[in-house]
């Protein structure tokens, strides 16, 4: 074999080991998430377990409700997401259809940027900044709450959506545009019906990826929701989501105590709830596919 | 950092790095002893060259786990051993050995501004498990009534939950933070709060509440006057000897060790 041949065959050959890596490295996570808890519902019922509204793992024999906690996490997911789908998709209409070429050089890095900003730094405004404002300005009877921490992750989650509904937007084919202008279409008529449509794909991706962020961050929720582990009843009610009870009590939980376990089953339900995001995005991303010019 | 704190890190992590000359003791465990023990450590590695201290803090029960499984040769724990690990102890033929180093007060505490000052244990009882709801019962001012927590596994939580709680339950709905200084944060930032920390870690931006009558002060912590006082333990594997002895006995030393303590905000032992 000549020697480049060789040299091609061990290039492409260790691009694939490569490849393969990332996915062992998933496989291996999964089958440890399982392996470590599931041991739970040998003795503690799924149906306990998931339905259960007392959370007391140190107590004897602990109770391992985690209802209020799941709520938690969806009820905070959502507020977020009402705050930062709107925030996200008309910021990236705004840079992309509207704005100076020039502005949208500017602005974009920036809105960019906050996603750089870590959870921590974040967290810590919300705590120190919005909590007192909450209970100051708004009447809260505790700052740190559903609607704080909704705030914060919405900091969050807005950057995701913004860029990849703007980076949508863009490969909208400038042809589509003009021929919706030249058949006398408004501006705005055109963005809505002609634009929006071609980039639907796009955009529902990144809401999914915004929201499956947002229910996995765990910084932010830890330092800024409180921890109440209650179903909340307002928007000011302390929660305690899924990923701040992990967070706050793995350290300290016995090794192969039923607590081990169950923090570990919350991570599967975790890991369950990102899948569903996850295939949710790629779903209505196939569905939506446009053909022709404008595929992203 | 000046250039001879740096150089004096490179050499020191190129000492760790090098297969280990020195003795090298590994320290894990309470994050409420952790400071103490840095702050001894430090005291310590500069006076014997020849030992290097690895301490790092993830709680009691980490630190029992990691002695139990010889991960580490002196476990922080600011409480008693459960049954449950000195089972586990016994099967692995490990014979922890306790040491108390210093002493700890809980403290209960509330904003400045909050007109109630002192408490019973009862009523700080009523309050965590929801009988209390208002400050008003309390001969406060009319509001509901924060309750602040710590998460369950924390060493705290599990002194408070004991001494102040003794088989009711924290009420769900109390608030879960993580660490003493994110208690101290809620309540320094709310007038309804009410949550507590390790004496050591109460400053100004709140107010300690008298329990029963009694000030939170070192010597009601050492008498046990004051209702919730514990010892912070170090734990070793058998009777101390060799390395782990001078590090034991550097920390019960007053001139030493017991200073760390004090000036870490804890209460040192009395002395003899």
């Amino acid at each position: 074999m000549p020697k480049y041949l060789f040299r091609e065959a061990v290039i492409q050959k260790s691009l694939a080991v490569t490849a393969t890596l990332s996915l062992l490295a998933l496989l291996g996570i999964v089958l440890f998430l399982f392996v470590e808890g599931l041991p739970l519902f040998t003795h503690y019922s799924v149906i306990d377990f998931l339905f259960g509204d007392l959370w007391y793992p140190t107590e004897e024999p602990g109770l391992f409700g985690i209802f209020p906690l799941f709520v938690g996490s969806i009820t905070v997911t959502l507020l977020s997401s009402i705050f930062a789908i709107p925030l996200g998709v008309l910021t990236a209409i705004y840079l992309n259809e509207i704005a100076h070429p020039n502005t949208r050089r500017v602005i974009k890095p920036f809105i960019e940027l906050l996603a750089a900003l870590p959870s921590v730094v974040l967290g810590f405004l919300g705590m120190v900044l919005l909590a007192p404002f909450l209970q100051d300005c708004l009447g809260a009877d505790i700052g740190l709450n559903l609607f704080n921490a909704a705030i914060v992750l919405t900091f969050m989650s807005v950057p995701t959506i913004c860029s990849i509904s703007e980076d949508a937007l863009h490969a909208v084919p400038r042809s589509l545009r003009e021929g919706s202008l030249a058949l006398g279409a408004t501006r705005w008529q055109t963005i809505i019906r002609v634009v929006m449509p071609a980039a639907l794909s796009g955009i529902g991706t990144a809401i999914m990826l915004g929201m499956s962020r947002a229910i996995g961050e765990t910084m932010v929720v830890l330092m800024c929701a409180g921890g109440g582990g209650i179903l909340p009843d307002s928007l000011f009610s302390p929660i305690r989501p899924m990923p701040a009870s992990i967070a706050a009590e793995m350290a300290e939980a016995p090794f192969g105590s039923d607590h081990y376990h169950a923090l570990f089953a919350i991570g599967i339900l975790l890991f369950l709830l990102t899948l569903l995001f996850n295939i949710i995005a790629s779903r209505i991303a196939e569905r939506h596919r446009q053909v022709g010019t404008s595929s992203l | 950092m000046s250039l001879g704190k740096i150089i004096a890190c490179t050499v020191l992590s190129l000492a760790m790095a090098a297969p280990a000359m020195a003795g090298q003791l590994v320290i894990n465990g309470s994050t409420t002893v952790l400071p103490v023990m840095q702050k001894a450590g430090e005291a310590f590695m500069a006076s014997h060259p020849d030992i290097q201290l690895s301490i790092s803090g993830g709680g009691s029960g980490n630190g029992i786990k990691a002695l139990i499984e010889g991960q580490c040769a002196v476990a922080m724990s600011s409480r008693e051993m459960k049954d449950k690990e000195v089972k586990a102890a016994e099967a692995k033929g490990v014979k922890p050995w306790p040491v108390a180093i210093a002493y700890d007060a809980i403290v209960p505490v509330v904003h400045p501004k909050n007109p109630v000052k002192n408490l019973t244990t009862a009523q700080l009882r009523d309050i965590y498990s929801g009988k209390i709801n208002n400050w008003k019962e309390l001969g406060g001012r009319d509001g509901k009534i924060v309750v602040v927590s710590r998460d369950t596994s924390s060493g705290t939580f599990e002194c408070w939950n004991e001494l102040v709680m003794r088989g009711e339950r924290v009420k769900p709905a109390a608030l879960m933070q993580a660490s003493n200084g994110t208690v101290i944060q809620a309540i320094a930032k709310n007038p309804n709060a009410i949550g507590y920390v390790g004496l050591g870690y109460l400053n100004d931006s709140v107010h300690g509440v008298t329990v029963d009558g009694k000030e939170p002060t070192p010597a009601n912590a050492i008498s046990k006057v004051w209702p919730v006082s514990r010892e912070l333990l170090i734990f070793t594997n058998g009777e101390p000897a060799g390395e782990v002895k001078q590090l034991v006995d550097f920390l019960l030393d007053p001139a030493k060790g017991q200073k760390s303590v004090l000036e870490i905000g804890y209460v040192p032992l009395p002395t003899k």
